[in-house]
Parts: structure tokens; sequence; C-alpha cells
């Protein structure tokens, strides 16, 4: 099984990873080896199986909805790691 | 080592300074052939050695871990401290929140000596997928200490920290543990926090000791397990000290060898080795029990589709805008889309390193429209026939063994163009990070290449939430 350019392409678009053509014919190759090592899944019968996400078995762990305060040099790291800020908050380019 | 570092302590042989200072001497002649370190936190580690020094003047009790030097993987926060997860494009990032088992480890007094290299965000099993440097293997510097946990285990190896954080999600801390002689311990998931490591797989993975001695990992263990409100995951825990349930007596325990596990392609040296430790754990009491784990075959496909599943949500958090690498550069642009769009590409193009992308690339693939159920849900239904094998299994015995990698430390550039190779040195851990059983690796001999004696690793698994039998069964083995 074999993976288009076009696939690919899309596939990078989604995933927001600009790539050079070369790198999308590395993917090309590389993704379609180890999908065909997954083939294996497909022969198995797992009709009257559930899905498991992690093992704990335990869900819905919630706390209060209560905001809590962050210590003052949290919050100023917080903003200092920001590739562009003002007035405390982050700096972004216009979405619209 | 960490008891006997403890005693020199209380006994006024040492100051925590000066063994802080040793260390740092140490590293400083040598991290430049072995690449341990990506960061030093010298100023941290001498102002915390200075506290536990004058708790000791004044006589107070210390613990264990206090006073005694330690490296912490650079996936794990530490407030105030760069943290890269060997990535560029985190190359800036200082965190502003230690994690939750750095918070406690601040609070037992343990020393800070820096962070340690990886595989970029723990994706890899060697060092050589690192952005940064290539970490050496200090039994042998041709030869890769492992991954992704790399650093630590080569610190801990060289002597370079007295012990050391990893992380674990395929085998991160256990296979370097087994390249580097050294003992290292995935817990059962949710026994300690996740809160401050930074997230690859998080249905899989668990940070993790790495240690010289059982004990000492035992010791680790019991100050950084437990519950915690900032990780949904953690699981309430007894409280115990684990280090108390080292008895040394493992008799009536048995122990199940999967057939799976010691095929045909398994090297003969390796599978001497681990037939003569299972005499020995036999000598000592135990009863060995051959198993079947069915879907074995099934481990690595289901790995190889969950991991970069999670993998790919997780990355997503990059993106330029909140911290680390931004990209934004018209001219050198691949992509001239402008605006927002083209800051996601070009950062992500460029501050990800190849395995990282490959991972993202292959998990957004499983996880895109049409392709969800025939991969990423049958997955998570495999998954679940797995954890039936492993419930079955402990049915019959009370640990599963195997070798922990099938091979030594092998040779840098031996595997870094075939994925698929690398992959299956994978074999003998992932199970436990998908079904989310502990495991332990610990040395169990040695296999001579030229004039270097190469470590081999043993992994027990055990019961889900039985760290003290697993670290009892190990640690007999160890002391006799």
């Amino acid at each position: 099984m074999s993976l288009s350019k076009e696939e690919i392409k899309h596939i990078a678009a989604l995933a927001r990873i600009g790539l050079k053509d070369k790198e999308i014919e590395k993917y090309q190759n590389e993704l379609s080896v180890i999908l065909g090592y997954f083939e294996k899944l497909e022969k198995l019968d797992t009709e009257k199986v559930d899905p498991i996400g992690h093992i704990t078995g335990m869900h819905s762990i919630l706390r209060d909805d209560k905001a809590e305060e962050r210590e003052k040099d949290v919050k100023s790291g917080i903003i200092k790691n920001a590739p562009k800020e003002k007035d405390n908050y982050f700096k972004v380019k216009s979405v619209f | 080592m960490i008891r006997e570092l403890h005693e020199k302590l209380i006994n006024k042989e040492i100051t925590s300074v000066q063994l802080t200072e040793e260390y740092f001497d140490k590293i400083e002649k040598e991290d430049k052939n072995i690449l341990a370190f990506l960061t030093l936190t010298k100023e941290l580690a001498l102002e915390q050695a200075k506290k536990v020094d004058e708790k000791i003047k004044k006589e107070e009790e210390i613990d264990l871990l206090e006073g005694i030097p330690m490296a912490i993987k650079d996936a794990i926060c530490v407030k105030g401290v760069r943290a890269t997860g060997a990535s560029k494009i985190l190359d800036n990032y200082i965190s502003p929140y230690d994690a939750t088992v750095i918070k406690r480890l601040r609070e037992k007094g343990a020393v800070m000596l820096g962070k340690t290299n990886l595989d970029e965000f723990a994706m890899g099993a060697s060092t050589e997928n690192s952005a940064y440097q290539n970490t050496k293997n200090p039994i042998d510097l041709e030869r890769v200490p492992g991954g992704s946990s790399s650093g630590s285990a080569a610190a801990v190896a060289g002597d370079l920290a007295a012990w050391a954080l990893g992380s674990d999600t395929g085998g991160s801390i256990r296979q370097p543990a087994a390249f580097c002689g050294l003992v290292g311990l995935k817990p059962t998931y949710g026994r300690v926090s996740r809160h401050g490591l930074m997230a690859m797989a998080s249905s899989l993975e668990q940070i993790a000791p790495i240690a010289k001695t059982t004990e000492d990992v035992a010791i680790i263990l019991s100050r950084i397990a437990g519950r915690d409100k900032m990780d949904a995951t953690s699981v309430k825990s007894g409280g115990k000290n684990y280090e108390d349930f080292l008895n040394g007596d493992i008799k009536g325990k048995t122990i199940g060898v999967p057939k799976e596990y010691f095929g045909d392609d398994l090297d003969k040296e390796i599978k001497d080795i681990a037939f003569k430790a299972l005499e020995k754990f036999k000598k000592l009491g135990a009863k060995i029990e051959g198993i079947e784990i069915p879907n074995t075959q099934y481990a690595l496909p289901i790995y190889y589709i969950i991991v970069p599943s999670e993998v790919s949500s997780n990355m997503a958090r990059f993106d330029g805008i909140r911290y680390g690498l931004s990209v934004d550069d018209k001219e050198k642009s691949k992509i001239n889309t402008g605006g927002l769009l083209e800051t996601y590409l070009d950062t992500r193009e460029i501050g990800f390193g190849d395995e990282v992308k490959r991972r993202i690339m292959l998990g957004t693939y499983a996880l895109s429209a049409g392709y969800y159920d025939a991969y990423y849900k049958k997955a998570q239904k495999v998954r679940n026939l797995l954890k039936e094998d492993f419930e079955k299994a402990f049915k019959k015995v009370d640990f599963i063994f195997s070798p922990t990698a099938p091979e030594v430390a092998f040779k840098f550039g031996e595997k870094v163009n075939d994925p698929l190779k690398m992959y299956l040195s994978d074999i003998y851990t992932v199970t436990a990070n998908l079904t989310g059983v502990p495991a332990i690796s610990f040395p169990i001999g040695t296999i001579k290449k030229g004039d270097k004696d190469l470590p081999i690793g043993g992994q027990l698994m055990s019961r889900w939430f039985d760290e003290e039998g697993l670290l009892n069964m190990a640690h007999t083995f160890e002391i006799n």
C-alpha cells in the first residue's frame, strides 16, 4: 500500500507542517513502509471487543469550577516565553 | 548507593556541598566526552546543598534523598530552568513551573545538577534523534546509551549523577538502563504524576527513576509516587515506602516465560543469559512456568498507531504563539500563504526534527477522517485484547520475564537509516506501556564485544500496582 503525493500534502496541511518537495517524497516512502506493517491488524476479528483508552478505568475526574490564582512569578514566567507580547497579552498575527 | 551517600552525609564524612562540587568537577572533566547534559544548574544545586548542610549541622533529621545530587531528563520541567525536550522548537524556553515530581523532590531536599539529553520529545531509542548532541554510552563511547532517556542513563552510568529521572513511553527508561548496566523502572500507569512532563503519548507514559541499584529506585519511587490534582490520570497511592518491601525473600513466586518472547529470532547469546537468569531465580526459590501471550505479535503495530496518534495531538501546542521558536520570515518561507498559517507551517517545519515530523504525519493520517476507525479505533480494540492476555497470564503467574532488549547497545549510525529496525528494538518493552503494568529492567549479565563487556538487561513485569513485588524480585536477584 502506498500513499500518493497528494495524500502526503493533505496530511502535512492538516498537521500544519510546511514540507519541501524532497520531504514529500521521503514521507511517501517512510509512511508507506510503516503502514504496510500495520495491515496485520486488519486480519484480527475485533467485532465484539471494546476499545480502551488508558488502563486505570478512571474517568470524569473533576475539580470545582473555581479560578485559582497563580503566583506572580509564574504569570510573568509564562509571558516571558511569548515570542511576541504586548501589555501581558500574547500578540498574534491577524486571524482574518 | 543512595543509602551509602546518606550515611556519609549524616556521619559528617562529607558535606552535601562537597559532594555536589565533586559531581560538578567530574562533569566538567568528562561530560565533554559523554555529552549527557544539556543544561547545568550549578547555582541551584549549591543552594540546595547548602540548605541541607545547615540542617545536618543543626542535627536535624534528613530524608534519604536529601543532599544527594541527581539529574533530570530535559522533558521534565524545573521552574526557572531551560527545558528543551532536546528540540530546537524549545531552544529558548524557560519553564515557569515545576513538574509535580520536581516539587516533591525539592521538598525532600534532592540536589539538582542539571537537565539531561534525550531523543527529541522522547521519540527514539538511541539518543540519535536529539536536536542537540549524541550522548555516548560511558561503557563504550562508540555505542549508544539507548533512549529516549539517553542522558539520564549515561549520567548515572558515568558517575556524573547519583541517580536520575527519565520517562518511559515504550521502554525509554528500561532500554537505556539495560544498555548502561543500570536499574530502570516504569511504574504502573497512573502511579506517578505526569504534570510537568512534556507529553508525548499521554495514555502510555510515566516518569521513571533510573539508578545503580534496585533499592535506590525503590527509595526514589516512594518519594515521587502518588495522586496529584494536576494529573487527572494519577492514582491514589498507599503512601508506601517501597524500600521497606525489599526483604530478599521470593520463595514461591511464579515467573511466567512467554513463548512468544523467546522465538528463534532472539540472539542466542542473549537467550543463554536470560535462561541463566531464570535458573538463578529458581535457585532463589521462584517457580518458572511457560505462558502464552497470543496477541504479542500485534503489540508493535498497535503501539505505532496509538503513539503517533497521541503524538500528533500533543505536538499541536508547538505553534510559535505562546512559547518556543516562532518563525516569522517572509523571504525564507516555503509557503507564502502569509499570516498565521505561515507561522504555523514554517515554525513546525524548521523547529521539529525528522522523527517528530514522521510521527506527527503518521498520527495525523491515522486520526484523519476515513481512517480513524480502521487504524486508531482498531488499535484501541486490540489494545484491550492484549490487556486481556495479561489478565489471563497473571491468573497463573506473579511476574513475566524477558530480556529488556533483543541486543546489546549498538554502535552509532547502525540503525538511523532504517526506522523499521529502530522500531523492532521496542518489542519487549512496549507491552507494559500499552497495558499499563509496571516493568523493571535490571542487569543480568554481559556480552563481550572487542575489549568491552556490554551489559544485558532482564525485564520483569508484574500485575498492575504491584511495584513492591517487582522491586523485591529485582532486588533479591541483585543481592545474591
